[in-house]
C-alpha cells in the first residue's frame, strides 16, 4: 500500500521523480480523447440524435491534439512518456517522433472526414448499433497504435482496433457482411496472434518489450538468438495485416460489404497500420534482418503491386476494384521498404499518406456515384457527367492522383520510388511500379468512361436521383482538396518525409528521447 | 520442465493448423482458440520457468526477500487471454449469426460476398 | 431449464455472485482477485438469472443497456488516468488519498476507480454478448 511509506526508498532508480512538462500529454491526448469520448456515445446509445454531434466533436479534439504532436514534434523531436511514473524500460513509453506524429495526423484527418460522411451515409439502426462508438474505439485504437513505444503494446492496439473494426463491419448484419466479416475477423486474428507469437520469442531472446531498449540491445546480442527468424515472423504477421501477396485474400472478401464510409476508413486506415509497424520494426530494431530480407520483400512489393492492379481490371464491381486498388498501394510501400534508402523510404511514406486520403476519398466517391446510378456494377454505369458534372472533377482528380499520373498527390512518391530503385540498380522493381501506374489508369479510366461519360444503361424511373447531402459533399471535396493540394506544393510534404527517412536510418534520436541522460541502464538478463 | 512444456506446446500447434485447415468455420474458430493458448504457453515458457514463489512483496519489506518468478510474462499472458477470450466471445456470435443467416458452415458454399457467377466488366461500349 | 429447482435457487445465487463480484473487486488490490474476475463473476451471475427467467427479465433488472454500463466503465478508467495530470505526473500513475471515515481509514485510489472501470467494462460486454446468445436460442 503507497498510504504507508515507514520504508525509506530511493525511488529515483526506478521512478520518474521530476514532473513531465505539459506538452508531453500530447503523446496520450489523441488515444484519451477518443477513449473518453467513444464512452460518451457507448453512454448515449439510444440519443442518436446527439451521438453525431459528441463524436464528431471528440473526431475534431482529435485531430487538434494530433496537429498539436505534430508541431511540437516538428520544432523539438521526439517526446516520450513513460506510464505510470515507472522509467522506461520497465513502465509503458508512449512514443512520438515525426513517423509516429505524421502518420497520426493523416490518419485524424481520414477519421475527421468519415465522421462527417457517416453524418448522412450511416441512417439511425446503424446509429443505434454503435457505429459511432465503433468508429472512436477504432481511431483510439489506430491512432495509440502509431503512437505507442512497446511492442507488445502495440500488439493490445491492434487488437483494439481491430474489435472497433469488427464492430463496424457487421453493422447492417446482411447476408454479405456476415460472410465478409467472418473471413475478415478469422484471418485476421490469426495475423495478430502470430505477431504475439514473434514478441513472444523476441522477449525470450532480448529480455525487454520497450522498442527503444530493443534496438539498443539488438546489436550487441545479434548472435544470441534466433534474430533473423523473429524477423521473417514480423514479416509475415504484418504482411498478413497490411494484404501484401500472397496473404491478402482477406481484403477482397470483405472491404466492399460494409457500409461505404466504413469500406473507406478501412481503406485509408487500416493497412496502414501494418505498414507502419513494418516500417518501424525493421528499420528500427531489426535493420541487418532487413538487408537480409530486402530481396524478399521487393519480390513480395512487386507480385502485390502488379497482381493488386490486375485484381483491379477483372472487377465489375467498383468497390471490390478499389479493395483491389488499396492492395496495389500496399506493393508501392513494400518498395520502399525493401529498397531502405533515404530516397526510397521517403517515398514510401509519402505514397502512405497519399494513400489514406485518396483511398479514403475513392470509396466516399464510390458511395456517391453508387447512390445516384443506384448500384455499383459496370455494366449497369452510365450518365454522370450529365447529372453531375462536378462529380466527373472530383473523380478525374481521384483517379489521375491513384494511378500517380500529374499533377495530383500520387505523382511525387511514385517518382521517388521509381528512382530509388535506379539508384540501387533494381531496374524490374521500378518497371514493376510504372507496369502497375499503366494498368491502374487503364483500371480507373475504364471506370471513368463508363460511368461517367456513357449514356444512362437503366432506364430512369420517376423519382430524380437523390441529392447529395452537404455532409458528403463536403468531406470528399475536403480530401480531394488535399490531394490537389499535396500535388500542387509537394515542397513542405517532401520536407516532412524527407526528416522522417532519415530518423528511420538513424534510430538513435528516438532511443535518446526515451532514456534521456541519466536514465538507468536495464539490468534485466533473460 | 522446458522438454515437457515445450512439447506441449508443439501439440498444442499441430492441433490449431491441423483444425485451422478444415473447410468447416467452428473447427477454424477453435484452431484460433488453440493457436491462442499455443502462443500463450510460449509466452510463458520464454520467460524461463523457475520454482520461485510468487512476485509479491511482504508489507514490512521494500523488495522481495528471496528470489521470486518472473511476472513480466504472467502479466503479458493475462492481458493476451483476456483479449482471445472476448474475441472467441465475438467471434462465437459471429460465426454463429452467419451460420444462421448463411445456412452452412462450408467455407466453400460461403459465397455470398464474392459471388462464384459475377459478371466480367464490360469489354465495350 | 424452468425446472422449478433452478427458478427458486437462480435470484439467490445470482444476487450472492453479484455480492461476491464486489469483493473480488475490492479485494484484488492486496490479493488475488480485480476488476476483470470481479466482471466476470457479475456477467454469470446475470447468465445464470437470465437462463432462469429468460432475457427480458434481465434486461429489466439491470435497467440500463449493458453496452452503456460498458461505456460508463471505459470513461471511468480514462478519467483514472487522466487524474494524474492534476498532480504533475506521467498518464496513468496511482494516487492514494486515506481519508477517515468513522475511525477508520479507507486508501482511495486512482487503480482501484480504474479497476472499477474494468469491471463495468467486463460487465458490460459479456452480459452483452451473453444476452444476444441466450436470446437466439429462444427464436
Amino acid at each position: 500500500m503507497a498510504g504507508q511509506t515507514q520504508i525509506n526508498v530511493d525511488l529515483a532508480e526506478a521512478m520518474v521523480t521530476t514532473a513531465p512538462p505539459l506538452a508531453d500529454w500530447l503523446v496520450v491526448a489523441p488515444l484519451v480523447i477518443g477513449f473518453v469520448f467513444g464512452a460518451l456515445c457507448l453512454m448515449m446509445r439510444k440519443d442518436t440524435g446527439r451521438q453525431p454531434a459528441i463524436a464528431i466533436t471528440g473526431l475534431a479534439l482529435m485531430l487538434a491534439a494530433d496537429i498539436g504532436l505534430f508541431w511540437h514534434v516538428w520544432q523539438n523531436g521526439t517526446v516520450a512518456m513513460t506510464m505510470g511514473r515507472w522509467l522506461p524500460p520497465f513502465g509503458i513509453t508512449f512514443a512520438a517522433d515525426m513517423l509516429g506524429a505524421t502518420f497520426a495526423l493523416v490518419a485524424g484527418i481520414v477519421g475527421l472526414a468519415g465522421g462527417v460522411y457517416a453524418l448522412e451515409d450511416v441512417n439511425q439502426t446503424g446509429r443505434r448499433y454503435g457505429f459511432y462508438p465503433f468508429l472512436l474505439l477504432m481511431m483510439a485504437g489506430v491512432t495509440a497504435a502509431f503512437l505507442t513505444g512497446d511492442i507488445f503494446n502495440l500488439y493490445v492496439w491492434f487488437e483494439v482496433l481491430l474489435i472497433g473494426s469488427f464492430g463496424l463491419l457487421v453493422l447492417g448484419s446482411e447476408r454479405e457482411q456476415l460472410d465478409g466479416a467472418t473471413k475478415y475477423a478469422l484471418l485476421n486474428l490469426v495475423a495478430t496472434t502470430l505477431f504475439l507469437l514473434a514478441v513472444a520469442y523476441l522477449y525470450g531472446t532480448l529480455g525487454t518489450l520497450n522498442m527503444a531498449d530493443i534496438a539498443r540491445k539488438v546489436a550487441e546480442r545479434r548472435d544470441a538468438g534466433p534474430l533473423f527468424t523473429i524477423a521473417a515472423m514480423f514479416l509475415f504477421a504484418f504482411a498478413m495485416k497490411a494484404a501484401a501477396f500472397p496473404v491478402n485474400f482477406w481484403l477482397p472478401a470483405s472491404y466492399h460489404t460494409p457500409r461505404i464510409v466504413v469500406s473507406g476508413l478501412f481503406a485509408g486506415l487500416l493497412t496502414k497500420v501494418g505498414i507502419y509497424a513494418l516500417l518501424r520494426i525493421f528499420l528500427m530494431l531489426f535493420e541487418v534482418e532487413r538487408d537480409l530480407l530486402a530481396g524478399t520483400i521487393a519480390v513480395v512489393a512487386a507480385a502485390t503491386m502488379v497482381l493488386g492492379a490486375m485484381g483491379a481490371l477483372a472487377q465489375n464491381d467498383i468497390r471490390r476494384m478499389l479493395g483491389y486498388l488499396v492492395i496495389s498501394g500496399i506493393g508501392m510501400m513494400l518498395a520502399g521498404l525493401a529498397l531502405g534508402s533515404r530516397t526510397g523510404l521517403s517515398g514510401a511514406v509519402f505514397y502512405a499518406a497519399h494513400s489514406m486520403v485518396v483511398m479514403t476519398a475513392l470509396y466516399f466517391l464510390a458511395g456517391i456515384m453508387g447512390e445516384r446510378m443506384r448500384g455499383f456494377s459496370l455494366r449497369e454505369a452510365g450518365g454522370l457527367y450529365s447529372q453531375a458534372p462536378w462529380l466527373a472533377g472530383v473523380g478525374l482528380v481521384l483517379f489521375l492522383a491513384v494511378s500517380g499520373l500529374p499533377p495530383f498527390s500520387g505523382l511525387w512518391p511514385k517518382a521517388f520510388l521509381v528512382k530509388a530503385s535506379l539508384d540501387v540498380g533494381a531496374w524490374w522493381l521500378a518497371l514493376a511500379i510504372l507496369v502497375t501506374g499503366l494498368l491502374t489508369t487503364i483500371a480507373v479510366g475504364r471506370t471513368f468512361a463508363f460511368a461517367f461519360w456513357r449514356e444512362r444503361q437503366v432506364p430512369d424511373d420517376e423519382t430524380p436521383a437523390p441529392a447529395s447531402s452537404k455532409a458528403v459533399v463536403g468531406s470528399l471535396l475536403g480530401l480531394t482538396f488535399l490531394t490537389i493540394a499535396v500535388g500542387f506544393y509537394p515542397e513542405p510534404f517532401v520536407q516532412v518525409t524527407d526528416r522522417i527517412a532519415g530518423e528511420l536510418l538513424s534510430p538513435q534520436a528516438y532511443v535518446d528521447s526515451v532514456f534521456p541522460t541519466g536514465a538507468i541502464e536495464s539490468e534485466v538478463q533473460p | 520442465m522446458e522438454t515437457a512444456i515445450a512439447i506441449m506446446t508443439g501439440v498444442f500447434f499441430a492441433t490449431a493448423f491441423y483444425l485451422m485447415l478444415s473447410r468447416h468455420i467452428i473447427r477454424i474458430l477453435l484452431g484460433v482458440a488453440i493457436l491462442g493458448n499455443a502462443v500463450n504457453l510460449t509466452i510463458f515458457t520464454t520467460g524461463r520457468i523457475t520454482r520461485e514463489v510468487p512476485p509479491i512483496i511482504p508489507d514490512h519489506a521494500a523488495m522481495p526477500e528471496v528470489a521470486i518468478a518472473n511476472p513480466l510474462p504472467q502479466a503479458l499472458v493475462l492481458t493476451a487471454i483476456v483479449i482471445s477470450f472476448s474475441f472467441f466471445a465475438f467471434l462465437l456470435v459471429l460465426v454463429f449469426r452467419s451460420y444462421q443467416e448463411l445456412g452452412t458452415d462450408d467455407t466453400d458454399e460461403m459465397r455470398d460476398a464474392e459471388p462464384r457467377d459475377e459478371p466480367a466488366p464490360p469489354l465495350g461500349y | 431449464m424452468r425446472t422449478l429447482i433452478f427458478r427458486t435457487i437462480a435470484p439467490f445465487l445470482s444476487s450472492l455472485m453479484i455480492l461476491f463480484s464486489v469483493f473480488v473487486l475490492l479485494r484484488g488490490h492486496n490479493q488475488p482477485g480485480g476488476g476483470f474476475i470481479g466482471g466476470l463473476i457479475a456477467a454469470s451471475a446475470l447468465a445464470i438469472y437470465g437462463i432462469a427467467f429468460g432475457v427480458s427479465p434481465v434486461r429489466r433488472a439491470i435497467r440500463f443497456h449493458p453496452m452503456a454500463l460498458s461505456g460508463f466503465g471505459l470513461l471511468l478508467a480514462a478519467i483514472a488516468g487522466m487524474l494524474s495530470i492534476f498532480s504533475g505526473v506521467p498518464f496513468l500513475t496511482g494516487l492514494w488519498v486515506t481519508p477517515t471515515f468513522f475511525g477508520v481509514p479507507i486508501a482511495l485510489s486512482t487503480p482501484m476507480l480504474f479497476d472499477i472501470g474494468v469491471y463495468f467494462v467486463v460487465f458490460g460486454s459479456i452480459t452483452s454478448t451473453a444476452l444476444a446468445l441466450e436470446e437466439r436460442e429462444r427464436d
